[in-house]
């Protein structure tokens, strides 16, 4: 990127309601494929946005570079008013470095496909592991604000068990309760119950919503749980080919859409349940 | 025939048995910088640098394409030439250290490639630092499927210490040539140094293995 592109994005958001995160003209590339293409998304303070669309769309690019896992080729990515990807230098961005990366990256949590707990860490271990170690906390503060998180996800009982004696539906609550430990603004799921087996689903589920409803989180997800998406969003944004092809409140994009690949997209997935 | 004195046996054993300390001595201490230095080289292999990367690499295959034997020669006898003179213990055991910590640097690699993808982005999700995810997430899950490899290399070190008594180091295979020297008897003292060997590496073996499967327990990896 040239600095006269810089040049055109504000070294930071600033009035009344800036977004929470901010993707402007983001475009990802891996090798010639382009995955993010020129990508714009908002997304307030508070709000739940669920990302939905066919494998390749970009959807879960969206949530890695904004964890800083992949790096964007083009455009700023905002966290809170701040550039997330880019830092000032006093008159224009430019590319983030490790500091920046690492104090902007204390505002965002992910929970991921496959967990990816620490197997040689109990449950609570797991929890503990950030706050000790990132945010300096005391071993008993950790503790307390860990255990009040287990006890919220419903894992307070196998606190002391390590990831391979729980289940995929145990695993992830956990893995939700590590992320809120960091005590994030914003929190990302990327196909949080792809990986699980039906019968758990729901528990996982029932935990993302008492989020939703308890915490003034500032949310993204992706998901293939259509019916999960309709009750607990309050955008559904329907991605193709690196952008967002249509979006709107969950009624509007599932009772009504306008678009006709989201049209395709939503009928093959009914057809598929 | 067959010419065994077992009088002479117990004569010679005493003081086999005392250079079998200083054996056991430089293998411990060879393994232990090997242990240490090994990881450094497993290390400074994964930095943002690639020219120092490659660098640290051709270290390491030349440190594994060169034999033993020659590496404690230069250090011993040639590094005097540079102003580096060490005395027999240093030399060896700083060669044989060197020398195997090329060797478990490959091991830990394997051991560090062979932790997820998933378990680096998770703790970069959680903001650990570079130093803290490879302390605290990486080589605690490393360590298990090294063991095996670094068990496998202290045996070695073990086996490989006879190679010190070039130097004049007073280890087993020093003391089984000074009794033949001394004695012109060769077959008992050599006889007993390989017993003593084998009573060593099979336990040491076994030992091993059952601490690979105690740390897989104890960090919940089973």
């Amino acid at each position: 990127m040239t600095d006269e592109t810089h040049a055109s994005f504000p070294l930071r958001l600033e009035g009344a309601n800036v977004p929470m995160v901010s993707f402007r003209k983001v475009t990802k590339r891996y090798g010639s494929l382009v995955v993010l293409d020129s990508l714009d998304l908002d997304v307030a303070e508070g709000e739940m946005v669920t990302i939905i669309g066919p494998s390749g769309s970009g959807k879960t690019t969206v949530l890695r570079t904004l964890m800083t896992l992949d790096s964007i080729n083009d455009g700023v990515i905002y966290v809170d008013g701040e550039p997330l990807t880019h830092m000032s230098d006093g008159t224009k961005l430019v590319p983030a470095n490790q500091r920046h990366l690492r104090k902007m990256r204390s505002k965002i949590g992910m929970c991921f496909q496959h967990f990816h707990l620490f197997p040689h860490m109990t449950a609570l271990e797991n929890c503990m592991e950030g706050p000790v170690n990132v945010l300096g906390l005391s071993k008993k503060e950790a503790r307390e604000r860990s255990e009040e998180l287990l006890r919220m996800v419903g894992m307070a009982d196998k606190r002391d068990q390590h990831p391979s004696r729980l289940s995929g539906g145990q695993q992830q609550r956990v893995a939700i309760a590590r992320a809120l430990a960091m005590r994030p603004k914003v929190m990302l799921f990327d196909e949080v119950t792809s990986a699980l087996d039906p019968e758990v689903i729901g528990e996982v589920t029932g935990v993302i919503k008492k989020l939703v409803s308890e915490h003034n989180l500032t949310m993204l997800m992706v998901t293939h749980q259509m019916g999960f998406a309709r009750q607990i969003s309050d955008r559904v944004s329907f991605f193709y080919k690196g952008r967002i092809e249509e979006q709107g409140t969950p009624d509007e994009l599932f009772g009504d859409p306008k678009k006709e690949r989201t049209q395709q997209f939503l009928s093959a997935v009914r057809e598929a349940v | 025939m067959l010419n065994w004195d077992w009088d002479f046996t117990w004569t010679i054993l005493p003081r086999l048995l005392s250079a079998t300390v200083n054996t056991i001595l430089a293998a411990g201490l060879g393994y232990a910088i090997a242990v240490v230095l090994g990881l450094v080289l497993a290390l400074l292999q994964r930095t943002r640098s690639p020219i120092f990367t490659a660098s640290v690499r051709e270290i390491i295959e030349f440190v594994r394409s060169t034999p033993l034997v020659l590496q404690v020669f230069f250090v011993f006898y040639v590094a005097p030439q540079f102003g580096i003179t060490l005395s027999p213990w240093v030399a060896g055991m700083l060669s044989i250290g060197v020398h195997y910590a090329a060797y478990l640097s490959e091991v830990y690699r394997g051991g560090i490639d062979s932790v997820p993808k998933g378990q680096w982005e998770a703790a970069t999700s959680l903001n650990l630092s570079t130093t803290r995810t490879y302390f605290r997430i990486v080589i605690p899950q490393a360590l298990p499927p090294s063991l095996a490899g670094m068990g496998n290399y202290l045996v070695g070190i073990f086996k490989d210490t006879p190679i010190l008594s070039v130097i004049g180091v007073a280890e087993l295979m020093h003391a089984a040539n000074s009794i033949g020297a001394e004695t012109y008897r060769f077959l008992e003292p050599y006889t007993l140094v390989g017993i003593i060997f084998l009573a060593i590496s099979l336990p040491t073996a076994a030992l091993i293995r059952a601490f690979e499967g105690w740390m897989r327990r104890k960090l919940g990896l089973t």
